[in-house]
């Protein structure tokens, strides 16, 4: 008596996937994934990532910086810090494509909205952290105020911007998974089109989501020990 | 509920016929049709079963991934070495989308409630284990001073001065992990694990904004009311801080 495997996903399976291309026993008999379609969505999942981590920064950055120069609105920045964790990112996409419309645009603006918080915060709390009596020195010496933000207050409070930067980016990576739900083909794809991809598919999207997003995480680790300072790496933690 | 989930099963195409028959009512799926308030008072116990599953994955995963950060954050104490190593291991498992992390057990737990704990918990891990460690150093050692001038061991200091002053920063994390993973929990429908991603996903509801919109406002609820609680305990957890501030 042979007992018929169930057809789960084995990472022997995916990774196949991965690299050749298959015959989907769904579609009648197109080919699926293979490394030109890996390849293909790979791109595209971290080109609308680096879009929306891009706008996020422009919006988020400067008001980091400039709120926490002047020591305002930390209630409205910390609020909204904690609010943006809540956001459901499933609900967000899923209400943005039904309402507003599918597309790359406004998938950009919807991912950027949700990296837009942790920068904020991490900005605005990295610049409050800066020792005042070092502002004031550097005010003594005769620096002007953006001169201040941007040779003293931004390279100390570099790790806690970064800090935001890499949680966003991990948020605006994870999220750009589920953009075929905005008309937007990523890796998400595979995952989400289980009927043509096959289980095994499904697995190929998720390794490779995995590896998009290490190596974007440590990619931004490199680019945070490049832009520290040396003196401060020097000083004790 | 019951009735809902013949017709829900049955209808392919989705229209304004189909949410017709969903309901009985005439609430129109259009894009200018944002939110149906009759057919959102008529369905509104439909979200019981799911807020309660979400409410279950996240308490699960929380407390699970909360003994694991603070077991290893104590031995990290201790033995300053495994430091950098467990903060870069969790790092890694923290930088793992939810989504990916889910379907990578796959092979290993199949699509289960399982597979929901143990991605949800993992995630929980590295903003836990660091928010411990931190606090743990915040602690003055003067404070560690007296007390072992007093004559207390080790293991005292430890569980009767240095956690107890480092429970702001505890609890600071304990917040920011319920508040994602609640958040987060919503993708468990990618693994059949239930939850509000039901009332999200599906080809029903991803046309329908009401539904959307009531997971969302259930799910953000949650989070903040969570949110609320745990600042409550901290509070009462940590009366010395009001004595100074009054």
């Amino acid at each position: 008596v042979t007992i018929a495997t169930p057809p789960f996903a084995s990472f022997g399976g995916a990774i196949e996937f991965i690299f050749t291309p298959q015959t989907s026993n769904v579609t009648g008999g197109n080919t699926v994934g293979g490394i030109e379609q890996v390849i293909e969505l790979t791109l595209a999942q971290l080109e609308v990532t680096v879009l929306a981590l891009a706008l996020a920064i422009l919006i988020a950055h400067p008001a980091g910086l400039f709120l926490g120069h002047r020591g305002k609105g930390e209630l409205a920045a910390v609020g909204l810090g904690n609010a943006g964790r809540a956001i459901p990112e499933l609900g967000l996409i899923a209400l943005m494509a039904a309402v507003i419309g599918v597309g790359l645009f406004n998938l950009t603006v919807a991912l950027a909205i949700l990296g837009i918080p942790p920068i904020l915060v991490n900005t605005f709390v990295g610049i409050r952290e800066v020792d005042r009596s070092t502002v004031q020195a550097a005010r003594g010496m005769g620096m002007t105020e953006l001169g201040i933000v941007r040779k003293v207050e931004a390279p100390m409070a570099v790790t806690s911007i970064f800090t935001g930067i890499r949680t966003s980016t991990i948020g605006i990576v994870a999220t750009a998974t589920i953009a075929p739900l905005a008309g937007v083909a990523t890796l998400g794809e595979f995952i989400l089109g289980e009927n043509v991809y096959g289980s095994n598919g499904v697995l190929a999207g998720a390794i490779m989501v995995a590896v998009l997003a290490l190596a974007l995480e440590f990619s931004l680790a490199g680019l945070q020990r490049v832009l520290t300072s040396k003196g401060l790496k020097l000083m004790p933690a | 509920m019951a009735s809902l989930a013949l017709p829900l099963a049955a209808v392919g195409e989705v229209g304004e016929g189909f949410i017709q028959e969903r309901t009985g009512q005439v609430c129109q799926a259009k894009p200018s049709h944002l939110f149906c308030w009759d057919w959102a008072r008529e369905n509104i116990d439909r979200y019981g079963t799911p807020t309660l599953q979400q409410l279950e994955l996240v308490a699960i995963s929380v407390v699970l991934g909360f003994i694991v950060a603070f077991s290893l954050a104590l031995l990290a104490h201790r033995r300053r070495w495994l430091r950098p190593p467990l903060l870069a291991g969790t790092g890694i498992l923290y930088a793992i989308p939810s989504i990916s992390f889910f379907l990578l057990l796959l092979p290993i737990t199949g699509r289960s409630r399982e597979t929901a704990i143990i991605a949800l918990s993992a995630y929980t891990l590295q903003i836990i284990f660091r928010n411990v460690t931190v606090g743990l150093d915040n602690v003055p050692v003067s404070a560690k001073d007296s007390a072992r001038g007093m004559g207390m061991t080790e293991r005292q200091i430890l569980w009767r001065v240095e956690i107890p002053l480092a429970t702001p920063e505890i609890i600071g994390g304990l917040r920011i992990a319920t508040v994602s993973t609640i958040a987060i929990a919503t993708l468990a429908v990618f693994v059949h694990a239930g939850g509000l991603g039901t009332q999200i996903y599906g080809e029903a509801n991803l046309h329908f904004p009401t539904s959307i919109l009531i997971s969302i406002v259930i799910v953000m609820a949650m989070a903040f009311t969570f949110d609320a609680v745990l600042l409550t305990i901290q509070y009462f957890a940590t009366p010395w801080r009001r004595a100074r501030a009054s």
